[in-house]
């Protein structure tokens, strides 16, 4: 095979197939050297882009899967949508098709853009409701971020009960949707009634003679698709933030949680911006305006008053809103708040003996807090120069390229409460939390190479991630399953309640019965009267864990800092020393070693 | 590329005797559900998996799975329970459960709401009441009804005997249900045990027996697959039973196939004959019974398909004897009285109505707080009085000491529990299975749409001149019937949020099903259609005349050919099958 590839060393092993190869040596034969970088130029940046875009410019030379293939959806509440999908599917396969039936809860959405040949067996419930087991999937075409579909055909065989008013709504819908997204029908939809068959079975005939048709084994296509000019990528960078569109806004705790986590999914396109799991993305928040507003009637200041410093001219309520941390106090704003409130109880606070009641403060308090308790006098001027410049936020990535193409996701926690003087919040988090689906907000992504999943894919790997700190291990999961890693993957994961903090349930019980996850163990501390975190199971488990961890696994820890990660790193000195037969100084060694080897990683705050 | 599908009859034969993989299940902490296949077999153990419905939607957006909860159902033979065993349940509704106590149309207690990790312990603390939950659901023989009726209190006891062995005697033999909640050790032949009356797949479909004692029928004897009609001498003693096969009310909407029907009347048995005549009828279901079709596996389809007299002959073969002719009898009606009567012995006896059978404290209502404190005033009085639930979804107190009337009369007006007193015809009578949020298979509102829907008619009623008059209503969530919609003088059967078919014109008597009038409407088409028959019935009506005997007598429904009367019009034995279809 390298034969026709002269330019290409043995020794690099490319992750292609044969056809691939020489496909790629049609089109490097013959290149000269400025062709040659050109198109080395031209991969990286497709290879930036992410692996999902790559699809949809590449010519479709070999890629005979999606085009060769028919795939049939059903969503179904009685089983007749099932098994008239299967009927079709059977028939299908025994003239030679290539074929692939899912259930609509099981079709990966994201692959809808590349499919090409899709026929839709669907069922309508009650007053023009889809069947439980395709309301993801009716939302997802339904919706907004439904793809364009220009290389699609399809067609929808609806099935209903003409004594209900909306009968069929939903075949009629997706039929209707389908199109406007640009797809071709292959033919009529079909509403079949009660008696299935006078309507369902000559569609299903139908559908069988157009299919093939359709899937006629196509004559090679030439290489006729241009390669487009590449546009160069933009810097964005944390000082040239992207204004990434926010596409989900999604509380994922059930009502009664005390808690209220937000899965957020922001969309990268057109950023040319790429993370790996393990990465952040940080946030440059917008203040609560509510808070701004708080501050100015509290300071009795002029929002519209302009201001000027470090040679930036901007209304005060604009450098209070986007330009001064507000949520988060520190002590050289007590200081001047001392000084210009001239309170003799926040002088002593600043102390050196003080030590303990200036951190309570700290923490415990916001600027507003400190206005209100300790009046004081401020020009607008001289408060933009006190307060601190605001600092962008991190949150931990939840998802991996590979597996949700352009798009971002996080898991944030919104903090919001009320300290019985009106509601405080979090900055960047009520940023997400009060921003509606397609806002844009100003994003950067935060690489960090310390929190990475194994070079080596058969390495088993441990994560420790209660709350909000299950959001990388989302990501990690999610690459472990593209990857087809060989390494088994282990989640400990804890929350007040199980049935209303289990972050991405069903998405755990999806990836244990898909063998993408091999184990959980949870540890929901108010679901009992004995308080129950992971560092409890992480004990109850020491043997295994012992063993995985002898076996070469590597253990990641993420969430809070302050508390969880060192009751976690006990619990795991604990473990070494009981199942390894060490002393604590050994244990604790042990645990340095798998620090230095890479094997231990945190991302902790 | 297809999934076999698993049927329900692969799930029992393979489930070693009911056990399945249930302890697996319960200890799976990734989530409140079962594995599928054992939420079929917890049936057995009297519980189903539901799932709060209200909330399953906000839940798939957040990711989260369904919230799992479990449906809980005794086995109470005739709904009677003593008042110290009342405390203990109320315990368990209070401890473990979400929505308080519920009386459903069979005489059971329901519990919903209890999750599975407390599931085990409910089992445990419903099990020392001395009550247990076996064979409550599933497809073995569910709770025997009996009538409640407090009046002929001999007549009472003996047939409540007599039902209570029977339910005992068709008990599954398996230990599952011993050994998965009360923690009893596995011995051997464990998981084969021999099942002598239903084999190793059980029962086709669910079976249903229930005894009447005329001249009521509160229990809805033609609606069970197996019911017995009480046949009292001069003295007041039970003489024997005439015997009805092939009731039952479910049925599929759009589905000519199935429907509901009223049992037939094949002669007259014994006591003595009882046990031998149900075990032949149970045992010609489970050899006949149709395995492939499971909403045709009904013994009533079993009869329609291979005829009556077929089948009657074939329970005589199996019995040994053969059955008498059927001797007279009359029904004038399938309710409730209410208040207080004498029984026989002299013993007094309160029935109270209890709307849908729910008792909570919600709402303003404080039913749970005052049956709680009057079974604590009986169970210290140590009188042998006792809690009967009604087939209707009512509460009997019975056998209450004169010495204690007073005393129980302040404690039901304290605690609201007096609402017969004022309530309407209309609404003592009206039935309405549980439906939404928990039940998986209501299509519409039942239990919490019923008092809004009760006075929405009241109110026409009342423009009528109707106020006072003695209407059946029965509202079910879905076609299958547990409220026995078919036997309403008006029904409601759900379809969809907000839509049902009207169904018209059965008797009061459980003797003629109802027929479908507006298919498929919505509360104001309910309300437009019923108003003008109101206004006939008010002007037409002849004296004591019932309004479904009325629509039946003016044309405006046509009844279907199969009813009581027709049967008995007909030597039983030659009677010829004739379904509601």
């Amino acid at each position: 095979m390298s034969a026709t590839l002269p330019n290409v060393s043995a020794a690099l092993a490319a992750p292609f197939t044969e056809d691939r190869l020489a496909a790629l040596a049609r089109v490097t034969d013959g290149l000269d050297t400025d062709g040659l970088w050109w198109l080395s130029g031209y991969a990286a940046g497709l290879a930036s882009r992410g692996a999902a875009s790559v699809q949809t410019v590449t010519a479709p030379v070999a890629d005979a899967a999606p085009a060769g293939r028919l795939t049939i959806v059903y969503g179904s509440q009685t089983g007749n949508a099932k098994r008239l999908a299967e009927q079709l599917a059977r028939q299908s396969e025994a003239a030679g098709l290539s074929v692939r039936l899912l259930r609509a809860d099981a079709y990966p959405t994201r692959e809808l853009k590349d499919e090409r040949t899709l026929y839709v067996v669907i069922s309508t419930q009650g007053d023009g409701d889809p069947p439980d087991d395709a309301r993801a999937l009716v939302d997802f075409i339904a919706g907004k971020r439904a793809p364009e579909l220009k290389q699609l055909r399809y067609a929808v065989l609806g099935l209903g009960d003409s004594s209900y008013p909306q009968f069929c709504a939903i075949g009629t819908k997706l039929d209707a949707r389908l199109a406007e997204l640009g797809a071709t029908r292959l033919l009529p939809r079909a509403d079949a009634d009660l008696d299935l068959e006078t309507v369902a079975h000559p569609w299903l005939t139908q559908a069988l003679a157009k299919a093939k048709e359709a899937l006629k084994p196509a004559a090679p296509l030439a290489k006729v698709t241009p390669l487009r000019p590449l546009q160069a990528a933009p810097a964005f960078g944390r000082d040239a933030p992207f204004a990434a569109e926010l596409v989900a806004n999604q509380r994922i705790t059930a009502r009664g949680s005390v808690k209220d986590v937000r899965h957020i999914e922001l969309s990268l396109e057109g950023s040319g911006l790429h993370y790996e799991p393990g990465d952040a993305l940080g946030l440059w928040p917008v203040n609560p305006p509510a808070l701004v507003e708080a501050i100015l009637r509290t300071g009795e200041l002029d929002g519209d008053a302009v201001v000027e410093h470090g040679g930036q001219r901007l209304p005060l309520r604009q450098w209070l809103g986007e330009k001064r941390e507000l949520t988060k106090l520190a002590r050289p704003f007590v200081a001047s708040h001392a000084a210009q409130s001239r309170s003799e109880d926040l002088n002593r606070l600043l102390a050196p003996d003080q030590q303990v009641a200036l951190t309570n403060l700290l923490n415990g308090s916001q600027v507003l807090d400190l206005l209100r308790q300790h009046p004081a006098h401020w020009s607008p001027e001289e408060l933009v120069a006190a307060l601190r410049p605001l600092a962008p936020r991190l949150y931990s990535i939840a998802s991996s390229q590979k597996h949700v193409g352009d798009e971002v996701h996080l898991t944030v926690a919104h903090v919001e409460y009320d300290d019985g003087d009106g509601l405080r919040w979090g900055a960047a988090s009520n940023h997400f939390a009060r921003s509606d689906e397609g806002a844009r907000l100003p994003v950067f992504i935060e690489h960090n190479d310390r929190f990475r999943l194994p070079a080596d894919a058969s390495r088993d790997v441990i994560m420790i991630g209660p709350g909000t700190g299950v959001a990388p291990f989302r990501a990690f999961v999610q690459e472990r399953a593209a990857l087809g890693a060989a390494g088994r993957n282990w989640l400990f994961f804890g929350n007040p309640h199980f049935r209303s903090d289990f972050l991405y349930q069903v998405e755990w019980q999806q990836a244990l019965k898909d063998g993408t996850l091999q184990r959980v163990d949870l540890a929901f501390s108010r679901d009992q009267p004995q308080k129950t975190y992971v560092q409890h199971r992480l004990r109850e488990r020491g043997r295994e864990l012992f063993d995985w961890l002898e076996g070469g696994a590597h253990l990641y820890v993420c969430g809070d800092a302050t508390r969880m990660a060192k009751d976690v790193h006990a619990a795991l000195a604990s473990v070494i020393a009981e199942h390894g037969g060490k002393s604590a100084e050994d244990a604790g060694e042990y645990l340095d070693a798998l620090q230095q080897q890479g094997r231990y990683a945190r991302d902790v705050y | 590329m297809s999934h076999g599908s698993h049927s329900v009859e692969d799930i029992k034969q393979e489930s070693a005797r009911l056990r399945g993989t249930l302890l697996e299940s319960l200890a799976n902490p990734v989530t409140g559900a079962l594995n599928e296949d054992d939420q079929t077999l917890i049936k057995y153990h009297g519980s189903y998996q539901q799932d709060d419905r209200d909330i399953r939607e906000e839940r798939r957006l957040a990711k989260l799975e369904p919230a799992h909860a479990f449906m809980i159902r005794t086995r109470t033979p005739g709904g009677v329970v003593t008042p110290s065993q009342w405390l203990k349940l109320d315990a368990v509704a209070t401890t473990y459960a979400e929505r308080g106590l519920r009386i459903t149309t069979r005489q059971a207690f329901q519990f919903h709401g209890v999750i599975k990790t407390e599931l085990k312990s409910t089992m445990q603390a419903i099990n020392a009441a001395l009550i247990d939950t076996l064979a409550a659901c599933g497809d073995v023989n569910r709770n025997v009804a009996v009538a409640a009726n407090p009046l002929q209190s001999q007549a009472h006891a003996d047939v409540h005997a007599q039902a209570a062995a029977l339910s005992e005697y068709l008990l599954p033999n398996t230990r599952a249900y011993y050994e998965i909640w009360l923690d009893e050790e596995r011995v051997l032949g464990s998981g084969s045990e021999d099942e002598p009356v239903y084999g190793p797949t059980y029962l086709p479909r669910k079976f249903k027996i229930g005894f009447a004692i005329p001249p009521y029928n509160d229990v809805d004897v033609f609606t069970q697959d197996l019911g017995f009609i009480a046949i009292l001498d001069a003295d007041g003693r039970v003489a024997g039973y005439n015997v009805s096969v092939g009731g039952g009310m479910g049925a599929t909407h759009g589905d000519p196939e199935t429907y509901p029907r009223l049992g037939s009347v094949i002669g007259f048995i014994t006591p003595e004959q009882l046990t031998a005549t149900a075990v032949a009828v149970v045992t010609a279901q489970r050899d006949f019974g149709n395995r492939t079709v499971r909403k045709r596996a009904r013994l009533k389809y079993t009869i329609d398909d291979h005829g009556l007299a077929w089948f009657k002959e074939e329970v005589e073969r199996r019995a040994g004897f053969t059955l008498g002719q059927a001797r007279t009898f009359e029904f004038v009606h399938n309710g409730d009285r209410f208040g207080w009567v004498e029984g026989t012995d002299g013993r007094a006896h309160l029935t109270l109505r209890i709307v849908a059978g729910r008792i909570w404290d919600r709402d303003g209502l404080t039913h749970l707080s005052g049956l709680r404190e009057i079974a604590r005033v009986l169970d210290e009085a140590d009188v042998d009085a006792q809690f009967r639930m009604t087939p209707n979804q009512n509460l009997v107190i019975a056998g209450i000491p004169a010495a204690l009337r007073e005393r129980v009369d302040a404690l039901v007006a304290q605690y609201g529990l007096d609402t017969h007193v004022s309530a309407t015809p209309l609404a003592k009578n009206a039935l309405a299975c549980v439906a939404l949020p928990t039940c998986g298979l209501a299509m519409a509102e039942a239990e919490r749409y019923l008092p809004e829907f009760t006075d929405k008619v009241q109110v026409l009623l009342d423009a009528h001149g109707l106020r006072q008059a003695q209407i059946h209503l029965r509202i079910s969530g879905c076609p299958n019937g547990c409220s026995r919609p078919y036997l309403g003088e008006i029904a409601l059967v759900g379809k969809a949020p907000g839509r049902y078919n009207l169904m018209l014109g059965a008797d009061h008597r459980g003797q003629r099903l109802n027929t479908l009038y507006r298919e498929n409407v919505v509360e104001t088409q309910i309300l437009e259609a019923l108003d003008p028959l109101f206004a006939r019935y008010a002007g037409e009506r002849s004296e004591d005349e019932g309004f479904g005997d009325f629509l039946a007598r003016a044309g405006i429904v046509v009844p279907p050919r199969s009813t009581i009367e027709l049967h008995l019009q007909q030597d039983a034995a030659n009677a010829v099958t004739e379904n509601a279809a």
